[in-house]
């Protein structure tokens, strides 16, 4: 016979109650699980997906991702001359805040290397990839921009193309896939008024100056497009892919690269480390100090809960002693008690997710390892919650049946 | 085969028992010197006021208020010498001893087929046989219909009786009852009593009752007054 069942059968209600608040922690718990694995899965998303062996960003930087990183986008002509290197990409990242329908709309901008590179490794969920070097874009889902839409960026305006399903950026943000010359006039774009103020600038500066005086052309090019400056710097990257022939030496091209003191080169893994390191690392802890406190506090509310259940029947259990039940039996009732509060918790937490977790702005990505740990977590957590009932029900005396 | 010659083996024998609580200037002799032996199969009552030391006798022998001094002997086994318990008490009350109280003291979420059922499964009854037995201890004290209701469902006397199947469950050699009938009207306290006295004569169980109720004294087979600690004894 059970007796525990029997007894959750008579005290179905705060059962029932009782369960339902521990199952919304242990959701709370899960959740939080759920998010940091998200956190993990969103921010080496484009890391994995991207498919480069080696990323070259600025020298003595961690970019692109953990810091802003500056290359000249000319590197990528520099270092598809180095042997073994089969393919070299610009590699332009950076996210934007605009309005959109009136909405604030923020999206992580980034740039294929056109025309090598059309977006086709970029899993499509409707549309297709880029096929023209201009105004084309693929936009995740999560942005809310429907296929064929437009948007404007800076003085353009851009079509959608092409939609992703859960391709975001670190910060959560929708990724967008521009080509890198159109990532990079979305990135400086700047009014006309700011151009001719510039350009005027650079008139007065170059007037000062006895070349400037002596040179008029300069002084034409001076107050002219940016472009047609060769002393200015060449416009920047935040990185270059590179992808190495098959049966490469990564180590051999890494050896090269590494003379080069302008730059920094990573392996894919290294900057996946940069990225969890630096980026999700506090946040890993953050949410492992709540899972924490909050399984500390479900233990806690079991532990009372189970406390004051093997109160309410401490005279049943005096009779049990008296009519010679052993030790296994009365701990049995008590222990399998707070087996079945955290195992219906738990059945719960996991129910009420499936449910709740699609609606949260951020991926909550619950992996079946996580679950089975949080499982062998609430198991360890009831058995020890019901320690303090079991304790009060060993201690009681079987003559306390006797009183009134 | 049993000899006409065998002595006969006393459902429970107290020697010299004596019981004091607390110590010093809070020292309270509940029970003196007391001496008794129950046969199998007699039913006795014992009486006395409040304070007497009736209760603290009866514990004693039900072995949940250990004793200062003097022995305690269950169906010819010696099981308490003072306060040392001789033998594993809580698996020897569960073999051999069965309890009634003035509340019957039913398990609130068990039915009162499962109330019996527990004490048969605490005894390593198998579940379907300790089922079996108790609802053939609830037809035979008429109380089977009500089997499957929980107690808050029951009369008081239903209560009680179920309690009594409960006692009565692994066929104990002795049977105390501490005041049965308190709770119950006249008629209904008779025939509570009766029902023991039905117990002991077809069980061969020795059967022990506290009682304050003088109505019933006929259905003993003997009477033990105490007072003061002491016991004497008498024939009703």
């Amino acid at each position: 016979m059970n007796l525990a069942v029997r007894d959750i059968r008579h005290n179905a209600g705060r059962f029932v109650f009782t369960t339902v608040g521990i199952g919304m922690l242990l959701m709370i718990v899960m959740g939080m699980g759920g998010i940091y694995r998200g956190l993990i899965h969103e921010a080496t998303l484009l890391v994995d997906r991207v498919g480069a062996d080696l990323w070259i960003v600025q020298g003595s930087t961690r970019g692109p991702f953990a810091e802003i990183s500056r290359i000249p986008a000319t590197l990528e002509d520099r270092v598809r001359a180095v042997p073994g290197v089969a393919q070299a990409r610009r590699f332009v990242s950076h996210t934007i805040q605009r309005e959109h329908n009136g909405q604030p709309l923020r999206m992580v901008v980034q740039g294929l290397s056109w025309p090598e590179d059309h977006g086709d490794w970029v899993p499509l969920v409707a549309g297709r990839a880029l096929r023209q070097a201009h105004y084309e874009m693929i936009a995740d889902q999560s942005l809310n921009l429907p296929l064929g839409s437009s948007i404007r960026l800076g003085k353009d305006a851009y079509q959608v193309v092409g939609l992703t399903r859960g391709m975001v950026g670190t910060g959560g943000d929708g990724l967008t896939f521009f080509t890198v010359s159109d990532a990079m006039a979305i990135q400086f774009d700047q009014p006309g008024e700011a151009t001719r103020l510039e350009r005027a600038a650079r008139r007065a500066r170059v007037e000062n100056m006895d070349l400037g005086r002596l040179q008029p052309l300069l002084l034409e090019r001076a107050a002219g497009l940016s472009g047609g400056i060769p002393a200015l710097a060449p416009p920047q990257v935040s990185a270059v892919l590179v992808t190495l022939q098959p049966g490469t030496d990564e180590a051999a091209v890494r050896r090269t690269l590494g003379t080069w003191p302008d730059i920094t080169v990573y392996s894919t893994q290294e900057q996946k480390d940069l990225l969890l390191a630096g980026m999700v690392d506090k946040a890993r802890r953050q949410l492992g100090l709540f899972r924490v406190l909050l399984i500390i506090i479900s233990t806690i509310i079991i532990a009372l809960i189970i406390y004051t259940l093997t109160l309410d029947k401490i005279r049943d259990i005096a009779l049990l002693k008296l009519i010679g039940a052993r030790n296994g039996v009365i701990g049995g009732l008590i222990l399998q008690q707070a087996l079945l509060m955290g195992a219906f918790g738990y059945l719960l937490a996991w129910w009420i997710g499936q449910y709740a977790f699609p609606h949260f702005p951020r991926l909550v990505l619950i992996e079946p390892s996580d679950l089975v740990s949080l499982a062998m977590i609430v198991v360890v957590i009831s058995t020890l919650a019901s320690l303090l009932g079991i304790w009060k029900a060993m201690n009681v005396e079987p003559n306390t049946v006797l009183s009134a | 085969m049993k000899q006409a010659t065998d002595p006969i083996i006393p459902a429970v024998e107290v020697t010299h028992l004596r019981k004091v609580y607390g110590s010093g200037h809070t020292e309270v002799v509940a029970m003196r010197d007391a001496t008794l032996s129950i046969a199998p199969g007699e039913i006795v009552g014992m009486f006395g006021p409040s304070g007497s030391g009736k209760s603290t006798l009866l514990t004693a022998m039900a072995l949940i208020n250990p004793p200062t001094s003097g022995r305690i002997s269950i169906g010819g086994k010696p099981v308490m010498d003072g306060p040392r318990a001789l033998v594993d008490l809580r698996a020897f009350r569960r073999e051999h001893l069965g309890f009634v109280f003035q509340k019957a003291n039913l398990i609130p979420f068990l039915t009162a087929l499962e109330n019996v059922q527990i004490a048969l499964e605490v005894n390593d009854t198998a579940p379907k046989a300790a089922r079996k037995r108790a609802m053939e201890l609830l037809d035979y004290l008429n109380i089977g219909p009500r089997a499957n209701n929980l107690p808050v469902a029951l009369s008081g006397g239903e209560q009680q009786r179920v309690a009594v199947a409960r006692a009565l469950a692994n066929n104990p050699s002795l049977i105390l009852a501490d005041e049965p009938t308190a709770a119950l009207d006249g008629p209904l306290g008779r025939q509570v009593m009766e029902l023991f006295a039905k117990i002991a004569h077809e069980r061969q169980a020795g059967v022990i009752v506290v009682t304050h109720d003088h109505r019933t004294l006929d259905v003993f087979d003997r009477i033990l007054d105490v007072e003061d600690g002491m016991i004497q004894s008498r024939i009703p």
